[in-house]
């Protein structure tokens, strides 16, 4: 196949998933000026791998760049955010009963969360905006978030029960 | 399923990624554990506070059109000639090494060019005009001997010009057979090597500069001028040949 088709293949099947590229991006890096210039540089790079690209789902392969791209970008610009504040086995469930008072999330409290997503932990916010926002299926997620299938189930428990915290403490503290 | 094992799931319960089985257990425990359903409630409110627009970043306009364009110059770059691409090679590579072969056969099969035929029988005239000592017709270091010789003998009139002065001796002439013509032949010596001078007409008009070969150990020089060819032919080294070729260029130019 030519060059030509392959720019029109390449057209027709990844670039319609530019937005969950470019709303990845915008989760992991938390900056819309960055994010825009991972999602560029990843479709670049998506078009320099493409031949390589045999599969049927071309939105779980693209974020899997951008995920990737992401990582690499963080690690260079904010060394710190990666890994550093992550480990899996200390962010053990909390015990329910010291959170006992029931969640309840007004329209004008939605700012709060996506404050509490952000302050997530990279590792768990992007299984959550892929689960959650993206709508991915665990299968796809092990495979953009690069992590075996069981893990991705633990990992959203641990992202949401965090969130589910901050959020708790948030509230309490509304005047 | 006691809580432990209900809190593990729960996520998997709430995202439809268990199977029948365990989605029953699950609603079972569900039912009958306030601690478990109220965690599972806060998910739900979670869920729902995220699937609202305004969490999903959609791209800007312009970045659309910015990643088109720069895609669209990597595929460029990527086919700088788009018949030059690498399936289109596959198929001409074995085209293009079979026709190279060709190529480099071609010289056999066709033989070398009249060019190289000529400096070939030039050669070999030189060669036989020394083994069978027929060096000249007309010995004679007088270029006014030689020259009348011709007369009759050839349908042109070549220039002959003594150079004994400048150390490079007219020892004769004789008639030889070059390029499917008689041709005059002088013969000059230098010390113990002996120069060959064949002239015959030539079917340009135009000059030709000197080109100069070495073949089987001669030194060949080669010129038109004044409507003659000029083959030189000696063993002497070539810049000697050289200075030999000028003098008697200057010589015909006087004549």
């Amino acid at each position: 196949m030519g060059d030509q088709s392959k720019l029109t293949r390449f057209e027709q099947s990844i670039l319609p998933h530019l937005d969950a590229a470019y709303n990845l991006a915008r989760w992991l890096t938390r900056n819309e000026h960055d994010a825009e210039d991972i999602a560029q540089e990843s479709y670049l790079r998506a078009f320099k791998f493409f031949d390589g690209f045999h599969g049927t789902d071309a939105r779980a392969w693209l974020l899997a760049i951008v995920r990737n791209t992401c990582y690499t970008w963080l690690h260079q610009n904010r060394g710190r955010e990666t890994m550093a504040s992550f480990d899996e086995e200390i962010h053990t469930i909390e015990n329910e009963a010291s959170n006992p008072a029931k969640l309840v999330l007004k329209s004008d409290d939605r700012e709060m969360l996506k404050e509490a997503l952000e302050e997530l932990p990279v590792e768990f916010r992007e299984v959550v905006v892929l689960r959650d926002l993206e709508e991915l299926s665990y299968k796809q997620v092990a495979e953009v978030a690069n992590i075996p299938l069981g893990t991705v189930m633990s990992r959203l428990a641990r992202a949401r029960e965090r969130l589910k915290r901050i959020l708790c403490t948030r509230l309490k503290e509304k005047p | 399923m006691d809580c432990k094992n209900a809190q593990t799931l729960l996520d998997g319960y709430l995202d439809g990624e268990l199977d029948p089985l365990r989605n029953l257990e699950i609603e079972d425990h569900l039912h009958g554990c306030t601690p478990c359903s109220q965690s599972y409630s806060d998910r739900q409110v979670i869920r729902s506070g995220l699937k609202t627009d305004s969490f999903y970043f959609k791209a800007p306009t312009d970045l659309h059109k910015r990643i088109l364009r720069s895609v669209r110059q990597a595929a460029k770059a990527e086919a700088p000639m788009p018949w030059l691409s690498w399936s289109w090679l596959r198929v001409a590579a074995p085209v293009a090494a079979a026709a190279l072969v060709v190529l480099m056969l071609v010289p056999f099969f066709a033989g070398p060019s009249s060019d190289e035929l000529l400096t070939q029988d030039v050669v070999a005239s030189h060669i036989r005009s020394l083994m069978v000592n027929h060096l000249a017709d007309v010995p004679s270091t007088d270029e006014h001997t030689v020259k009348p010789w011709f007369n009759g003998k050839l349908d042109f009139s070549p220039p002959v010009d003594d150079l004994a002065k400048q150390g490079f001796p007219l020892i004769g002439g004789r008639l030889d057979y070059l390029d499917n013509r008689p041709v005059a032949a002088l013969v000059y010596q230098r010390d113990k090597h002996v120069i060959n001078v064949f002239i015959w007409p030539s079917n340009k008009t135009r000059q030709t500069g000197e080109s100069i070969k070495a073949q089987q150990g001669y030194n060949v020089i080669r010129w038109s001028r004044s409507g003659m060819n000029f083959w030189v032919v000696s063993d002497l080294e070539r810049n000697q040949l050289e200075k030999f070729v000028a003098m008697l260029k200057g010589q015909t130019t006087a004549t």
